[in-house]
């Protein structure tokens, strides 16, 4: 089973990243693989080690992005797959779906892998677009997937509790954070993945056409801040005091 | 004149609360038309109405409930082609954003994505969008026509207009492609606790608890104040509590009148969803934790101590 995992480098969650003037995230610090994305590189390496085959790393982004692809692949990746191009600078989640599905076109993939949306921009837009160009089903929100022969079958988080969707491959699933742990890197996996391929492409090598972009940034202002409350020290007693007093004032108790 | 189409989410049980937010907000800017997709279409249709929709064009069809987004993105893509509206809104939920996805890809019409609020100017349309993590607010203009927007739930409060609408019968038209994603079972976590996203006082726990037996100290509170217990995304990633639990980005987005942080550390994940509570309590024994800056009162110290005592106190004057 050929499979396609899209990881993205991301501002690092636990550090403190800037914005550029441009309001751009600033990319040149303190960036790491997406924290969502390693549970698809596990997923996509459990689905592997059981039915063989490749699992193929596709991101997009500028030449640093090769390190959350190196991360990938230190965790046991086959390859990798890197779009490049200074017109991608900005792009909209449209834009970046059809780079990712042209990449991914190319190797007629079985699986493609997903995270349900980035760390940083959120908008949980790729994935759909993403099986809409490839003309594959989606199969979203996975907790749990299993794959005999063709037939996908996955169990999907929902608001209320979980569904079962099952299709035929080849198809798009996204993964939860709760699917399975992301193993570490061993040392002998950090070492072979020197040696593993990355391929840059530009986007005229994969004939997409950057189009006009969802939207246009009007400002960027800080979000409305909370009027500044009152802090205590807790004292054995006057933290239950204070908070029974709150509850009261707001007539809840 | 092209207007609005609102993506009415249906379920037998009768519309969403957030296709009925929508439509509440989508009538100050115009024209509204609801689209209703699958089993309940029919019967949500009238309050759908009252919320403002002018139109409601409907089809009910199993398909639609049956198959993953592939045979409402078929019926939504042949509707947009005849009725040319100018805005398409749905909710960031995880069954529209399926759609809404799928949907912008096939018309090549880039989607804007977890808005918490829109307004209509020149001619065209302006979302706020949580932008570096919730720090700060984007105004984006969207560029394309149809501009297609999915706003977060719980953005809008839900008013009736009292209108009544005009039912449209449409054509499924779906493509026989289009049936691959197949739900073949549904289980819902059926709880008789009061709904996390309808509950009037919330008791959410993090890490700070320390580990999961802790968690009941989070339940315990809730129920004692007759309300509901959340918790954040790291401790459901743990495995300490279900998904159907989590607050935040990734998970349920709650108004409620008391909101009380339990052992959270504030990441701006975890706030989006919360940060619209009119009263924020917060425990936390990190005197330097962010969620304390949003918070009504903070009270630093050991949480696991003074949850059980706040549970007695409440008990104790709710009895009396």
């Amino acid at each position: 089973m050929k499979i396609a995992v899209t990881v993205k480098q991301v501002p690092d969650p636990n550090g403190t990243p800037g914005l550029d003037s441009d309001n751009t995230l600033m990319r040149d610090r303190e960036v790491v693989l997406d924290p969502g994305d390693e549970y698809g590189i596990e997923e996509a390496l459990q689905l592997k080690d059981k039915a063989g085959g490749e699992v193929l790393l596709v991101s997009m982004g500028p030449d640093k992005a090769r390190d959350a692809i190196r991360k990938g692949l230190s965790m046991g990746a086959d390859r990798g797959v890197l779009i490049s191009d200074p017109q991608l600078a900005g792009a909209d989640a449209l834009l970046t779906a059809k780079a990712l599905a042209a990449a991914i076109r190319a190797e007629a993939v079985d699986l493609v892998v997903c995270a349900t949306e980035s760390y940083d921009g959120s908008t949980g837009m790729v994935p759909p677009m993403l099986a809409e160009l490839l003309g594959v089903p989606q199969l979203t929100f996975a907790k749990q997937v299993e794959v005999t022969g063709q037939r996908l079958t996955v169990h999907r988080q929902t608001e209320a509790g979980y569904q079962v969707l099952e299709a035929e491959l080849p198809a798009l699933i996204t993964v939860t954070a709760g699917i399975a742990e992301p193993r570490y890197a061993s040392l002998k996996g950090i070492m072979a993945a020197r040696s593993k391929e990355v391929k840059v492409m530009s986007l005229a090598e994969l004939a997409v056409e950057p189009g006009r972009p969802a939207e246009s940034v009007e400002s960027i202002e800080d979000a409305a801040a909370r009027a500044a409350g009152e802090i205590v020290e807790d004292d054995g007693t006057s933290g239950v005091e204070r908070i029974m007093a709150a509850l009261t004032a707001a007539k809840v108790i | 004149m092209a207007g609005i189409l609102v993506y009415a989410e249906v379920a037998e049980a009768g519309p969403a609360a957030i296709a009925l937010e929508l439509l509440s907000k989508a009538r100050e800017l115009g024209q509204v038309d609801a689209v209703a997709l699958g089993p309940g279409a029919r019967e949500a249709a009238v309050r759908l109405g009252a919320y403002g929709a002018r139109r409601v064009f409907l089809n009910d069809d199993r398909a639609f409930a049956e198959y993953l987004a592939e045979p409402a993105t078929d019926c939504l893509a042949a509707l947009i082609q005849r009725e040319s509206p100018d805005l398409i809104l749905f909710g960031f939920t995880s069954d529209s954003r399926e759609v809404a996805g799928r949907l912008g890809a096939r018309l090549d019409v880039g989607v804007i994505s977890n808005a918490l609020d829109i307004s209509s100017a020149g001619g065209g349309y302006t979302a706020q969008v949580p932008y570096f993590g919730g720090a700060r607010v984007a105004s984006y203009r969207a560029n394309n026509h149809p501009a297609i927007v999915l706003v977060r739930p719980k953005s809008f409060e839900a008013s009736e207009s009292g209108g009544q609408a005009e039912m449209v019968e449409i054509e499924a038209a779906i493509a026989e492609g289009s049936r691959r994603s197949r739900i073949s079972e549904r289980h819902d976590e059926v709880s008789d606790q009061v709904k996390l996203e309808d509950a009037r006082i919330v008791v959410a726990g993090g890490r700070g608890l320390g580990g999961p037996e802790n968690f009941a100290l989070v339940e315990g509170l809730a129920s004692a104040l007759g309300g509901a217990a959340g918790a954040t995304r790291a401790i459901v990633d743990a495995g300490w509590v279900p998904y159907s639990f989590q607050i935040g980005q990734t998970g349920k987005t709650v108004r409620p009148g008391v909101y009380i942080a339990a052992g959270i550390s504030g990441a701006m994940q975890h706030t989006v969803g919360m940060k619209g509570a009119k009263v924020i309590v917060a425990i936390n024994k990190d005197a330097q934790a962010p969620i304390l800056k949003l918070a009504d009162l903070g009270v630093v110290g050991d949480v696991t101590k003074i949850l059980p005592r706040l549970t007695e106190a409440v008990k104790a004057k709710r009895g009396a």
